[in-house]
């Protein structure tokens, strides 16, 4: 038992998982020699060598395209896109490209890679450089994503996700990469496709992903506290696919549904449960499914005004203590 | 190169083998403007690490030090109406334009009286009073949106020229190349400025890039080029007026290689491994833009010790009351997370 960091987390689960098979090659901008903008890569180029882990000018199309070139082949590159916001930037592969190659070619080719990228907000970056866009990624068919908020689930679910045939978003939060957690020693294998409860309770459910897991907790513990309202915490993990059993049992169990969200409101990955849990358990249902999300805005640069945007513990405790005792709002 | 006939600029001679331009000389007014605003930017770049650093700046902050000559120069080349846009190492860009030091610094902490209310952040200013067209964090996007700056003076036909600055990183995105064609294609003026500071964050540009002179990236579009010294500001203005001349006769874009060198790291949180302090060192002794400007000014007896320090004084005091004014000024208003996202 070790206690990472979830940066050295990532270098973990990739090292892990280049030792294990030759296949698995690295590329991205920055990230052999420097260890990655965000240190989340260091030491994998002196362990692994220049063949597979490899610094690539800033050409992200390029980046993925070749990523996925390599893997038609049988390769299993892991591609780093610094900020999720350039995942704009080399959208065709994403969107077009990559889900698609299994179903047009009959099932001959397939495209089992991982672009692992620096989501989200909470670090001043202004508008280019924030976005959480895990609901742009979960909206294509074909697509497989997740993103860990612990140190212990990036390894497991790195694992997962370079093993897995399908190519699959893996999205760190950039917000997190200084977070410590225990991860235990040996190999790591987790599942994608499956949420945790982190906080068992009976009268309400929550769903947070990514940074909003922490806060989601952190609310929990206040409700208890000072409302004696007692959460159920599940952490979502991976969007695609959705572990729709363990969610819809605990709203079926507690009768409340809240949903955490970093991305802007407007498609975000709650309305997408809401609608799922409004068709399954609408008449297990005690009040209405409510979604705390980052409104429909770009995000700003200046710290209180973010602070602002992004759903935080005390702004999730209040408002699901009033949404429970009855108001509406 | 760009003053040549236009066959010759069809097929620009690779860098190595043209006969450099003699640098023209300038005059003591023009000396004296060089050396104050590459100063100003300097002096500026300076307080907003201090204030990065006393945790007033957030977010990124990536300083322009060593760099001034280029955007001085340039500025120098061009005339009302031209239209400048770049990345997000703007501050030099900004002000070099004329927009207020105040406006900038308190863009940088985030306040109210930034030039957007804080909203944008280091990487993300405008001003249209000045034809600045920002201010953008996503590498190589600002070179497609400066062709379309082009497009629009053709459209018009005014006789203002596009000014897009981009990196020697940024020159690797693809959405450069299909530029580079439709703006030659379409005659469009506007003058590509590679910003070559020898790295794009931790990676040299030997280590990214397949051909390092820049000023043959327009090769197989049949735009001209040319390699500057971006560290003397004679030479970069110099290689302006050709260029702006160029685009004003309706020859099309130009690229210009300007060869500089960025002092300190990539942003505030960059330890700059991948270099030694002697290389930052040596360029710093032999190659600063304000040291040669103020050697010439000594050497030639325009001015006095006495004269520079006033000078520096001045600047200082733009720059003091900038981050006075960025650190007293009040944060945005809550409301203002929802205005200026539709209209
Ligand atoms: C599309 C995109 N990819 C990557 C980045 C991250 N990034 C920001 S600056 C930079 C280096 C750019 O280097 P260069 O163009 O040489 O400009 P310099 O920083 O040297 O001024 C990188 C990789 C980004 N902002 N946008
Ligand atoms: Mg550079």
């Amino acid at each position: 038992m070790a206690e990472l960091t979830y940066r050295d987390a990532v270098a973990r689960g990739i090292a892990q998982e280049m030792e294990r098979d030759e296949r698995v090659v690295f590329l991205g901008e920055d990230v052999a020699k420097a260890g990655g903008v965000f240190k989340a890569t260091v030491g994998l180029y002196e362990r692994f060598g220049p063949l597979r882990v490899r610094d690539t000018p800033i050409s992200e199309q390029a980046i993925l395209g070749a990523a996925m070139g390599a893997a038609m082949t049988g390769l299993r590159p892991i591609a780093e896109i610094m900020f999720a916001d350039f995942a704009a930037v080399c959208f065709d592969y994403i969107a077009n490209e990559f889900p698609k190659l299994r179903y047009m070619t009959n099932g001959q080719l397939g495209c089992p890679l991982v672009v692992r990228t620096g989501n989200g907000g909470g670090a001043r970056f202004g508008a280019q450089h924030s976005q959480s866009i895990e609901n742009w990624t979960m909206m294509i068919p074909g697509l497989k994503v997740v993103a860990p908020s612990s140190p212990l689930d990036v390894v497991g679910l790195m694992a997962a996700a370079v093993r897995d045939d399908n190519p699959v978003i893996f999205h760190e939060h950039k917000s997190l990469y200084a977070m410590k957690g225990e991860v235990p020693d040996g190999e790591i294998v987790d599942s994608l496709g499956t949420a945790k409860i982190l906080r068992p309770g009976k009268d309400a459910t929550i769903l947070a992903l990514a940074m909003m897991v922490p806060r989601a907790l952190e609310a929990a513990e206040a409700l208890a506290a000072q409302h004696g309202i007692d959460c159920e915490v599940i952490d979502v993990r991976s969007l695609v696919p959705l572990d729709t059993q363990t969610i819809l049992t605990s709203v079926v169990k507690t009768g409340r549904l809240f949903t955490v969200e970093e991305n802007p409101r407007l498609c975000g990955w709650g309305a997408e449960i809401a609608s799922i849990a409004a068709d399954e358990v609408f008449w297990d249902l005690d009040g209405p499914i409510v979604r705390i999300t980052t409104p429909h805005i770009p995000l700003p640069a200046a710290d209180h005004l973010e602070d602002l945007a992004i759903p935080n513990a005390a702004r999730i405790a209040e408002r699901v203590s009033r949404v429970m005792n009855g108001s509406q709002r | 190169m760009a003053t040549n006939k236009k066959s010759a600029a069809r097929a620009p001679a690779p860098a190595s083998e043209q006969t450099p331009a003699a640098v023209p000389a300038f005059t003591r007014e023009e000396e004296l403007a060089a050396y104050r605003q590459m100063l100003l930017i300097r002096r500026f770049e300076e307080k907003a690490g201090q204030l990065y650093g006393m945790g007033l700046i957030g977010g990124f902050c990536h300083l322009y030090i060593g760099q001034e000559a280029v955007v001085v120069g340039m500025q120098m080349a061009l005339k009302d109406g031209d239209q400048i846009i770049t990345g997000y190492r703007d501050h030099g860009h900004m002000l070099a334009s004329g927009m207020d030091a105040s406006g900038v610094m308190a863009e940088l902490t985030g306040r109210r009286g930034g030039y957007s209310k804080g909203k944008g952040g280091s990487m993300h200013m405008f001003s249209m009073a000045k034809n600045f067209f920002g201010g953008h964090g996503i590498v190589g996007a600002q070179v497609a949106l400066g062709t379309g700056l082009g497009f629009a003076n053709q459209y018009r036909g005014n006789d203002a020229v596009a000014v897009a600055y981009f990196g020697d990183g940024a020159a690797n995105q693809g959405q450069v190349y299909e530029s580079f064609n439709m703006a030659e294609l379409w005659k469009l003026p506007v003058i590509y400025v590679i910003e070559n500071n020898r790295y794009a964050m931790g990676t040299a540009v030997t280590r990214a890039s397949a051909q390092a002179d820049f000023s043959r990236r327009g090769v197989s579009f049949n735009i001209p080029g040319e390699q500057v010294d971006g560290m003397d500001v004679r030479a970069v203005r110099a290689a302006g007026d050709r260029a702006t001349k160029w685009c004003r006769e309706g020859n099309g874009p130009i690229i210009l290689e300007m060869q500089t060198y960025r002092y300190r790291g990539h942003s505030m949180s960059d330890p700059a491994k991948y270099r030694s302090r002697e290389e930052v060192e040596k360029v710093r002794h032999e190659q600063d833009p304000i040291e040669q400007v103020r050697a010439r000014l000594l050497e030639k007896k325009w001015v006095g010790e006495d004269d520079l320090k006033k000078i520096d004084a001045e600047v200082r005091d733009i720059v003091n009351r900038s981050a006075d004014f960025a650190s007293s000024d009040p944060e945005p208003d809550p409301a203002e997370l929802y205005t200026d996202v539709y209209r």
